[in-house]
């Protein structure tokens, strides 16, 4: 299977990084700039040893690992092969 | 008493932790490598410092997530002390230990400076000799404490807030919350209080020559805790 991930800071936690990057953008005269949230992508292959679910699989992927459910929310994104 | 500090891949702050428990308090001190179950029955397990696996994914992910750690999660449940300092805040916070997490500074900047602590409960195991303001180095980038606002309620209700930041005089003062954390939080208690997680480095603050011996008192305390427990 692959899949894609998605990876959010949650709407009530603070982007410093992302109010740098929004202020950079606005400096460089894209003055419509209203917000940048800096968030994170994965690109996942496995091999043919699991055979269920993909999207559920790649879930798992998430909560017991990539994202911190006290700041991250998350989307997957996942095709059987 | 006989202390464990828990090396991770990365982690560069282990050293100095040795040195504060081993040589300045002549204290037992096993170091385990976390691909270790054994914590070598400790009376308190320590977390250092320092970018364990680079701080990829996030500060502490995924030290959290080893076999000393697990160790660590049931000696936890059993009671036993923790602390955990900096890096080792911020795995107590990614293995569920404690609640919240550490967010990059509110000045997405690297801060290494000295900071002045207030311990707000007196009450625990960490802090019963902590009758002053303390000055104890910090060095991070994502310390900024953060928890949703039903858990900061039940934090402060509880008095988990084991330290705030503060000015020198000790008052709460943005100004001396240099990182941005939430309520000044500096030092966070689990709901038996017995693991502490903190940014400030107590083990840089365990000798004159090194600008402060503050950070001698929260050992201290838990010495002076651990004598009563056993007595």
């Amino acid at each position: 299977m692959k899949g894609k991930i998605y990876v959010y800071l949650k709407k009530q936690v603070l982007d410093p990084q992302g109010k740098a990057i929004e202020n950079a953008l606005k400096s460089l005269g894209f003055e419509e700039v209203k917000s940048v949230r800096v968030g994170k992508f994965f690109e996942i292959e496995t091999d043919s040893s699991f055979s269920g679910s993909a999207k559920e699989r790649m879930k798992e992927y998430c909560k017991k690992l990539l994202v911190n459910g006290v700041i991250e929310d998350f989307e997957v994104e996942a095709v059987e092969e | 008493m006989r202390a464990t500090v828990i090396e991770f891949l990365g982690s560069n702050c282990d050293h100095d932790m040795v040195y504060f428990i081993r040589d300045v308090f002549k204290i037992e001190t096993e170091v385990v490598w976390f691909t270790e179950r054994d914590l070598k029955n400790p009376d308190i397990v320590l977390l250092p410092g320092g970018f364990s696996y680079g701080d990829y994914l996030r500060p502490g992910a995924m030290a959290s997530r080893t076999p000393a750690m697990e160790s660590v999660r049931e000696f936890a449940k059993r009671g036993g002390i923790v602390l955990g300092v900096c890096n080792g805040f911020q795995i107590l916070c990614e293995s569920g230990l404690l609640p919240g997490a550490l967010l990059r500074n509110k000045t997405i900047s690297f801060i290494c400076d000295d900071v002045y602590l207030k311990a707000e409960n007196r009450e625990t195991p960490f802090t019963s000799m902590v009758d002053r303001i303390l000055k104890i180095p910090i060095a991070h980038g994502d310390g900024n404490y953060f928890c949703d606002e039903k858990t900061l309620e039940v934090l402060e209700k509880e008095k988990r807030v084991a330290f705030r930041y503060v000015s020198p005089d000790g008052k709460i003062d943005d100004n001396w919350n240099f990182n941005g954390a939430t309520n000044s939080i500096a030092g966070v208690l689990s709901e038996n209080k017995r693991v502490l997680g903190m940014m400030p480095h107590p083990e840089r603050a365990c000798e004159k020559i090194l600008g402060s011996e503050d950070g001698k008192l929260i050992i201290e305390s838990v010495i002076s805790f651990l004598e009563k427990t056993d007595g």
